[in-house]
């Protein structure tokens, strides 16, 4: 009774999104919307042939967006993840850490290939965040893929562990190479953030990746290791 | 109907079997019985909407969702099982 009861009031809240969803003006058909009319117009043409330099300007116009315009943001979204696994760090980490014993022993095939597969995921990741400019990705998702290419590692042996406090150490720099950027484009052009040459918007995207890698890093290791007794 | 059908190009056909595969991926990802098939099925859930995203024309997220949604929370669900058995292995 429960799950007819449940299916069809599912049923009933998909036919009204989808009847107020469909023929109403503000919701026009895939492809239709024309995103020059909206508020995006103004970050598009000052981003893509605008009065910007043409060097400042990325292709891709995500990373443009994040890293140019919504750069004080994505200095948030920065500080949450530092914060987090911070707070990671501070409920789960111990003194002496060692791996948790998950009996779990991987076989020949799972470790070498997962040892092959490290080098590719890893330099894809970095070519991903190097080439955040032109092609999509960016900085969030190869910072994330180098994380992964690491739980790779963690996967393949089971008695593995990264040097987590390098990771520590350049998640901290990068959070705060972050801030030194926008107080240089404060210090020359009286703007946080100012994008006046393109090695800041480079030096950026890097510190993202390293900031976004790092923690991740970070809490996994938390979460796979415990005190030794 | 058949002017419909008749409308309709390779690339939609495309669309409508990833999305009614999308669709019958997330009930089996809800009605297996055993978790770390629950979490494979989650996977490829995933995965199947990283080509619903690149049909869509955002490349971006789909690099994101190829990368966190198949990638590291796959891994650390099953690194999760994998403990959990491992408390219970320890309490029996």
């Amino acid at each position: 009774m429960k799950k007819i009861l449940a299916f069809i009031f599912a049923i009933t809240l998909g036919v009204m999104i989808i009847l107020s969803l469909s023929n109403n003006e503000l919701f026009t058909d895939f492809g239709d919307t024309n995103h020059y009319d909206g508020i995006s117009s103004g970050y598009i043409t000052s981003e893509v042939g605008g009065d910007e330099e043409p060097a400042l300007v990325p292709v891709n116009i995500v990373t443009g967006i994040l890293v140019d315009y919504r750069g004080f943001d994505t200095l948030g979204e920065v500080t949450v993840l530092f914060v987090s696994s911070i707070g990671v760090a501070l409920l789960l980490g111990v003194a002496s850490p060692k791996r948790i014993n998950l009996n779990f022993k991987p076989n020949f095939m799972l470790s070498v290939g997962s040892r092959a597969l490290f080098g590719v995921m890893f330099l894809t990741g970095i070519y991903i965040v190097l080439h955040a400019k032109t092609s999509p990705g960016g900085s969030f998702p190869g910072g994330a893929m180098i994380a992964s290419s690491i739980l790779i590692l963690y996967l393949s042996n089971d008695t593995f562990r990264t040097d987590v406090s390098k990771f520590k150490l350049g998640k901290s720099l990068a959070a705060s190479g972050f801030v030194l950027v926008g107080l240089i484009g404060l210090l020359f052009t009286g703007e946080f953030l100012a994008n006046f040459h393109p090695f800041i918007m480079d030096t950026i995207l890097v510190l993202i990746a390293i900031d976004v890698a790092g923690g991740i890093v970070g809490i996994i290791d938390n979460f796979l290791t415990e005190e030794r007794v | 109907m058949s002017e419909f059908l008749a409308s309709l190009e390779f690339i939609n056909y495309i669309e409508m079997v990833v999305s009614v595969l999308l669709v019958v991926l997330a009930i089996f990802t809800l009605t297996m019985k055993s978790l770390i098939k629950s979490v494979l099925f989650l996977s490829s859930l995933s995965m199947l909407s990283v080509v619903s995203f690149v049909l869509l024309k955002a490349p971006d997220v789909a690099i994101t969702e190829a990368v966190i949604g198949s990638g590291l929370v796959t891994t650390l669900f099953v690194f999760t099982l994998l403990y959990v058995h491992q408390k219970e292995r320890d309490v029996s």
